[in-house]
């Protein structure tokens, strides 16, 4: 078996109209998927023209029944939620500089690091973002 | 109630980031608990209940971890380390990390290898447990939050 890339890979989000407005407002993701499917809203954002989707995903039920849902939400909303997202860039400082101007919580400011350039940031609801400039493992 | 939790928590990440943003400055407690619009002890007591330690052993923590990282990565003498993560007494840096790490800064540099991990993952992997000695509870804070 060759398993040629990851498709689909999800984070928690505590509100997923929030989450578009950061993640697509913000980051300038694009919307793959906004289905309303009944039992749940199946929302996918990935980078422009990008095959790789993003599913933003609400706790709760069904999935979670009610006391499992909200220990999920204090876990991500105390950055313990497991989610966690690297994005590439070309010019580091620049995509910071624009996401300060935005409001975004910045955790680190760009720096060197033995892997590339990059700097740390928060969505609104906790989840860790790493964006840089990376170069690819050979 | 959980509404109320998730803002608390998202609260006290908020002022987590700031130590793990800041830590090589002088922080204090009424900087961090006017992030989360808080008192100061009411911080303390928060922090402890959403993260298990106060804001100054995290503090103290994070200062290792990166102490750590620089003497992973770098060859700048070890008291250049200790101004640079917010120490301003190499003996007092120097006793607190063998306190905490169990070796001395030189010792953990000879044996220490770097990692090609992401920031975020080493900052939180190679970050000395809280419990890993005791003696760090007597070091005298640089934030007097206990």
């Amino acid at each position: 078996m060759n398993l040629s890339y990851t498709r689909l890979s999800s984070i928690y989000v505590l509100d997923q109209d929030e989450a578009l407005d950061f993640y697509v407002g913000k980051l300038g993701l694009e919307v793959a998927t906004d289905a309303d499917l009944g039992f749940m809203r199946w929302l996918t954002v990935r980078v422009p023209g990008d095959q790789r989707e993003i599913l933003l995903e609400r706790p709760g039920p069904p999935a979670h029944d009610p006391a499992t849902a909200d220990d999920v939400r204090a876990l991500v909303s105390k950055g313990a939620g497991g989610g966690w997202l690297a994005f590439q860039v070309d010019d580091v400082d620049a995509a910071h500089d624009e996401l300060v101007a935005q409001g975004v919580e910045i955790t680190q400011p760009p720096s060197d690091m033995s892997y590339g350039r990059d700097f740390g940031a928060r969505d609104p609801f906790g989840n860790n973002l790493r964006i840089g400039n990376v170069p690819a493992a050979s | 109630m959980g509404e109320a939790r998730e803002r608390t928590n998202r609260d006290m990440l908020r002022v987590r980031d700031a130590v793990d943003r800041d830590f090589s400055e002088e922080l204090d407690l009424e900087t961090l608990a006017a992030l989360a619009h808080v008192s100061p002890d009411h911080l303390v007591r928060t922090f402890r209940s959403v993260f298990g330690e106060t804001p100054h052993r995290y503090l103290q923590r994070r200062r290792i971890e990166r102490a750590m990282f620089l003497l992973r990565t770098t060859d700048l003498p070890v008291t250049d380390v200790c101004l640079q993560v917010g120490y301003t007494s190499l003996g007092a840096f120097s006793e607190l990390f063998a306190g905490i790490v169990g070796q001395s800064p030189s010792t953990y540099r000879a044996v220490a290898k770097p990692t090609p991990a992401h920031t975020s993952f080493v900052m939180a992997w190679t970050r000395p447990s809280t419990h890993t000695h005791p003696s760090i509870s007597r070091k005298r804070p640089p934030v007097a939050d206990d």
